[in-house]
């Protein structure tokens, strides 16, 4: 089956998403956002729990360092 | 076509300074003759309450200022009877497209749906929209009394009256009011005067606004860009508007110095940049600094609060402006039910409910907005331009490209003067949709239909009631009735057989599957804050 990573399923909760997002990150040094983000992907995998769905991600965020 | 012409609308020395008979006391004073307190004016007087409108000065709006008005604005001027000349006059939009670098990332379609009277927006200056207005205001010359260049110098306000003072040409004057509503902008005298506080915040940004003159046939779109290769880094934004004006907005950073920015030599190498030639005018310039404030409260006693002086919101959502006229749609008919004893005072405190939580909307969109427009640091930069690298081919991630979300009208459900309901197609404190209509052979709209006061609006074949009091609206079958759905819209958005109480700003108050008078008239009674 096709991945579908596209397609928006955040809705109206995408603005609340990303501006929690800049408040988890904020006050933070550069490191620490790292680890921040890292430790998001984790949790994030873990809950997605599908390793295909996650070498489909893990393929479309590296297309921008393949260009 | 020739630049606007700015006109003196002039001093008339005001009853209490000659002859002419002034009564001890007005029911309603009015400070800003701004398109807020215009149309706070104009909609007392259409529900049949005078006042005095005050103001410093006697021209419109130097400058276009707000231009773009949203769908739910242009009702409430139709209501008002300046809609259909501002659509006249303005540009009509309704696509945006979004640029990331040179490259556009999507485009967006405002009102994907037909059988609406009035567009997504119309970009329209300000002083048209003021001068349309002021014209609109003489039309009650029994009503309005504009005073201008009626600079106010004091308020005092106790429970139940304000006294105003007034400087003129000819000298001071005072007025005492019931009720005193400041319409007077961000810098409210008013809201410096009674000593409250303005709280909020300040984003560490500055835009340069820009109105040039320029013949060109740009389409009637709203661009936005972020990181253009003709102004590298920041973001950029432009809107057409009637007489071949384009108001274009850039993003300065917080380091750029006001004064440079707005002297000509330093604007229009940024705009040559930006159009890539030099036959424009400058029209008008200013730079200025986004920031989201509110009062605590918008009614004080007999002082309230109605538009920017209640509430600041950053630009680039179009909820300035269209926030003040929903402010206006909110407060008159509850006013003016007031005023003739047909609801008691505690209805005006449900003002402050409804329009302190549209103005937490605009401000959390406003500042989400601003967020992404401006990221604060490394990190907020690398997120924000890795949204834009998704979006061009990643839908959810064009969701979350944030060049301002634009004014849409402000849901009332679940606050106190609505009825809940279980059946009800549009929800309880919904503004009412519109739809095309047909009456005695005429193509008419569904919202024109709608009186100043509350109605029944009911579709198609469910019970009929009428209540003493409140207008009855039926929309019937093609073929069946005065007034007919001949489209479906109208069914299609209220649903068949469904019965509503709207209230007098054009808000559903209530929904009935199966109406009877007693729910109804205890739904309007709520509408009312009635005990």
């Amino acid at each position: 089956m096709m991945i579908d990573l596209g397609s928006d399923r955040l809705g109206p909760s995408g603005d609340l998403f990303y501006a929690e997002l800049l408040q988890a990150h904020e006050g933070l040094s550069p490191e620490d956002s790292a680890r921040l983000n890292v430790r998001l992907v984790l949790l994030l995998a873990n809950q997605i729990g599908d390793l295909d769905a996650l070498r489909a991600a893990l393929a479309k965020a590296k297309e921008r360092f393949e260009r | 076509m020739a630049r606007y012409q700015y006109q003196h609308f002039g001093y008339v020395p005001p009853p209490e300074l000659s002859s002419r008979p002034a009564p001890s006391r007005y029911p309603v004073v009015i400070v800003g003759a701004g398109p807020i307190g215009l149309a706070m004016a104009i909609d007392l007087a259409v529900r049949g309450i005078g006042s005095v409108v005050l103001d410093d000065n006697d021209v419109v709006s130097v400058g276009s200022r707000a231009i773009c008005w949203a769908k739910r604005t242009l009702e409430i001027f139709d209501r008002l009877g300046v809609g259909e000349r501002i659509v006249a006059k303005g540009v009509t939009w309704k696509i945006g497209r979004v640029f990331h670098g040179d490259r556009e990332i999507y485009k967006f379609d405002l009102l994907p749906e037909d059988g609406h009277k009035m567009p997504a927006f119309v970009n329209l200056q300000q002083y048209y929209v003021e001068q349309f207005l002021v014209e609109r205001a003489r039309e009650f010359p029994d009503l309005i009394d504009l005073r201008f260049k009626n600079r106010v110098s004091g308020v005092k306000h106790l429970k139940d009256l304000v006294t105003v003072s007034i400087e003129t040409p000819d000298g001071p004057y005072q007025l005492t009011a019931d009720y005193l509503l400041a319409c007077d902008g961000a810098k409210s005298f008013v809201r410096t005067e009674l000593g409250l506080e303005f709280a909020g915040k300040l984003f560490e940004e500055r835009f340069l606004i820009a109105d040039i003159e320029l013949k060109a046939d740009f389409p009637s779109e709203r661009r936005f860009w972020f990181e253009p290769t003709f102004h590298a880094g920041q973001s950029a934004l432009l809107h057409k508007q009637p007489d071949n004006i384009y108001r274009i907005d850039l993003q300065l950073g917080w380091n750029a110095d006001p004064e440079v920015e707005r002297q000509p030599e330093s604007v229009r190498p940024r705009i040559e940049r930006v159009l890539g030639r030099s036959d424009f005018e400058l029209d008008w310039v200013s730079v200025y600094t986004f920031q989201c404030r509110r009062l605590e409260r918008f009614v004080h006693d007999r002082v309230i609060f109605v538009g920017d002086s209640a509430h600041v919101i950053s630009p680039f959502g179009a909820r300035g402006g269209n926030g003040g006229i929903q402010d206006v749609d909110n407060l008159g008919w509850k006013l003016v039910a007031v005023l003739k004893g047909h609801a008691p005072e505690a209805l005006l405190s449900s003002y402050d409910d409804e329009r302190i939580r549209g103005a937490d909307e605009n401000i959390a969109n406003s500042s989400r907005a601003t967020n992404f427009m401006t990221p604060k640091s490394g990190m907020e930069k690398i997120l924000r331009d890795e949204v834009l690298d998704l979006a061009g081919e990643m839908a959810f991630a064009r969701k979350l490209v944030n060049s301002g979300r634009l004014s849409v009208p402000c849901s009332l459900g679940g606050l106190p003067l609505q009825t809940p309901s279980a059946d009800a197609v549009l929800e309880p404190g919904s503004p009412c949709k519109d739809a095309p209509l047909r009456k005695d052979g005429e193509d008419v709209w569904l919202l024109n239909q709608l009186g100043e006061g509350f109605a029944l609006l009911s579709f198609g074949s469910g019970p009929r009631i009428e209540v003493t009091d409140i207008a009855h609206v039926h929309v019937a079958r093609p073929g069946e009735g005065e007034l007919q759905d001949v489209t479906g819209h109208a069914f299609e958005r209220y649903g068949d057989g469904m019965t509503y109480l709207i209230r007098p700003d054009q808000h559903v108050a209530a929904a009935f599957r199966i109406p009877d008078a007693a729910a109804i008239c205890a739904a309007r009674d709520r509408a009312l804050a009635r005990p």
